[in-house]
């Protein structure tokens, strides 16, 4: 006998080998069977400005929210098909009055329940009611390892203050931890810096994960390019700590497809192993992918049930597996390897979600992209255009700080 | 504190933290061990090992159970299931209940 545990991998990144690892144990699942986990936007709602928010720049309004209700009855649901683990996201998770209420019927019905959150709404005794309601793990943002840049990136005062605080609530609680931190041109010199601080903060994980550009980022796009020089670096730094720091602190490390020459296996392939839910209840491919226009995405409000939305809807369909695929993508050795990158930035850069996303080396359109990159990163435009409701508000001050 | 850095041995008493969830998933028909991030799938006899791991059992104990179970050789029970378990506890996925008062 040899008991062995296969890693299924990271259920939301990266699923494709937890699906085929379950699957080849003689699954149930039906083929493109139920993702693993889910993402949850509660709420667009956030205190938090970052100029590049995974959230579309048409943000959902608070009215248009899904009650309380229509939530549970969505996680009664998802546990039933077969989701394991849900994630709480949004904009703010905790800009909702009813998280615990949702984070305790999640783990009514068993769902392995994460929250991941700016922490600058949490108390101490909100947080010791999550984990009272059977929260298994905290992921928190940050966006500098000192208040000058984090608070500047993130677009409020004494923000990074809170988080480090809540960061200790976490762990003083028995909370696994995980330290989100998004890298850009205006936080990367504090890198090295950042890693320590998830060290001290007793955090489980520690994932550096590299701006990608659609949405409000490809707004922001010549203020937070990097340098191919600063990537370069940036790797560095992560394999030198990753070794380091074996048994101590899990780093998880998502680089910038610009500077790629493949691009990346966005979502695993389009409704392959992920979907998520809007704040109004659209069943989504990716977060992103309301910014591709033209495309139906349909709503647990409908007479439709998630089930059959992830199976048949036309949203999900059109790029799924690889018969849609252009050349170059049709003929290419690669098609099941990276399903021919993302979608939404194939969209926002070439005008046609359907084409070849330019992030990879074979697109017609990639070396004018990485051009282009190469020139904003080496620019004097640092200003940001801040995430809200109102379309973004440019910082204060003069361009070229 | 969840412990970390823990060494595995036959005298260890190891048991799953609250945020490693091991669960029959019925869709599935497979057992899965729920971590942060992670779905972690065991096959048959690591789903036995984990739920002998409730914090009072030693892993001689457990040992001791499966070696009588399966009629197999003690010693051999014993490297693989410390080397599992150990596998889970540097990913913090297992902790232990400290002997404070033997």
């Amino acid at each position: 006998m040899s008991p062995t545990l296969t890693d299924a991998g990271a259920a939301a990144r990266d699923p494709a080998d937890g699906l085929a690892a379950l699957e080849q144990r003689g699954s149930t699942a039906e083929t493109f069977g139920i993702p693993l986990a889910v993402l949850a936007e509660l709420t667009h709602r956030c205190p938090l400005q970052c100029p590049y928010c995974s959230n579309p720049v048409e943000l959902d309004r608070a009215g248009s929210e899904l009650t309380t209700e229509e939530w549970k009855k969505v996680l009664t649901e998802l546990a039933e098909i077969g989701v394991l683990q849900i994630h709480f996201s949004g904009g703010e998770p905790t800009a909702r009055k009813d998280l615990v209420e949702l984070v305790r019927h999640a783990s009514e019905v068993g769902l392995y329940s994460n929250l991941i959150t700016s922490a600058v709404l949490l108390t101490k005794e909100k947080l010791s009611a999550l984990a009272d309601a059977g929260l298994c793990h905290v992921q928190i943002s940050f966006q500098g390892n000192e208040p000058v840049v984090a608070d500047r990136v993130a677009g409020l005062k004494n923000a990074h203050d809170k988080k480090i605080e809540a960061a200790r609530w976490t762990r003083g609680l028995d909370l696994p931890l995980t330290v989100n931190a998004v890298m850009h041109r205006q936080n990367l010199h504090q890198l090295s810096d950042i890693i320590q601080m998830a060290v001290d903060l007793d955090a489980d994980r520690l994932e550096v994960a590299n701006v990608q550009y659609y949405g409000w980022a490809l707004k922001n796009r010549a203020a937070l390019m990097p340098t191919l020089e600063q990537i370069e670096e940036t790797s560095r730094i992560v394999e030198e700590a990753a070794v380091r720091l074996k048994g101590i602190l899990a780093i998880d490390y998502v680089v910038p497809d610009y500077y790629a020459l493949r691009p990346k296996k966005c979502m695993g392939g389009w409704g392959r192993q992920f979907f998520n839910i809007s704040p109004t209840g659209k069943i989504l491919p990716c977060h992103a992918a309301e910014s591709i226009t033209g495309l139906e995405f349909e709503s647990v409000r409908s007479n439709h049930s998630i089930a059959w939305i992830w199976q048949n809807s036309e949203a999900f369909n059109r790029y799924r597996g690889t018969g849609w695929m252009p050349e170059p993508c049709r003929s290419c050795e690669f098609k099941e390897v990276d399903f021919g990158g993302c979608r939404c930035q194939a969209f926002a850069l070439t005008g046609d979600a359907g084409n070849t996303d330019p992030a990879c080396a074979l697109s017609p359109m990639h070396d004018a992209i990485f051009k282009q990159a190469e020139l904003e990163s080496a620019g004097a435009s640092n200003r940001f255009l801040y995430r809200n409701f109102a379309g973004g508000t440019l910082e204060a001050g003069d361009d070229g700080a | 504190m969840a412990s970390r850095n823990i060494r595995v041995s036959e005298a260890s008493r190891p048991v799953l933290p609250r945020h490693a969830k091991l669960k029959f998933d019925e869709t599935r028909q497979v057992w899965v061990l729920l971590a942060p991030e992670r779905v972690l799938a065991p096959d048959q006899i690591a789903v036995e090992v984990l739920k002998l791991c409730d914090g009072a059992r030693s892993v001689a104990d457990v040992v001791d159970q499966l070696a009588a179970k399966y009629a197999a050789e003690r010693e051999a029970i014993s490297v693989d299931v410390i080397a599992m378990l150990q596998d889970l506890a540097d990913k913090g996925f297992l902790t232990e209940l400290r002997e404070k008062t033997l």
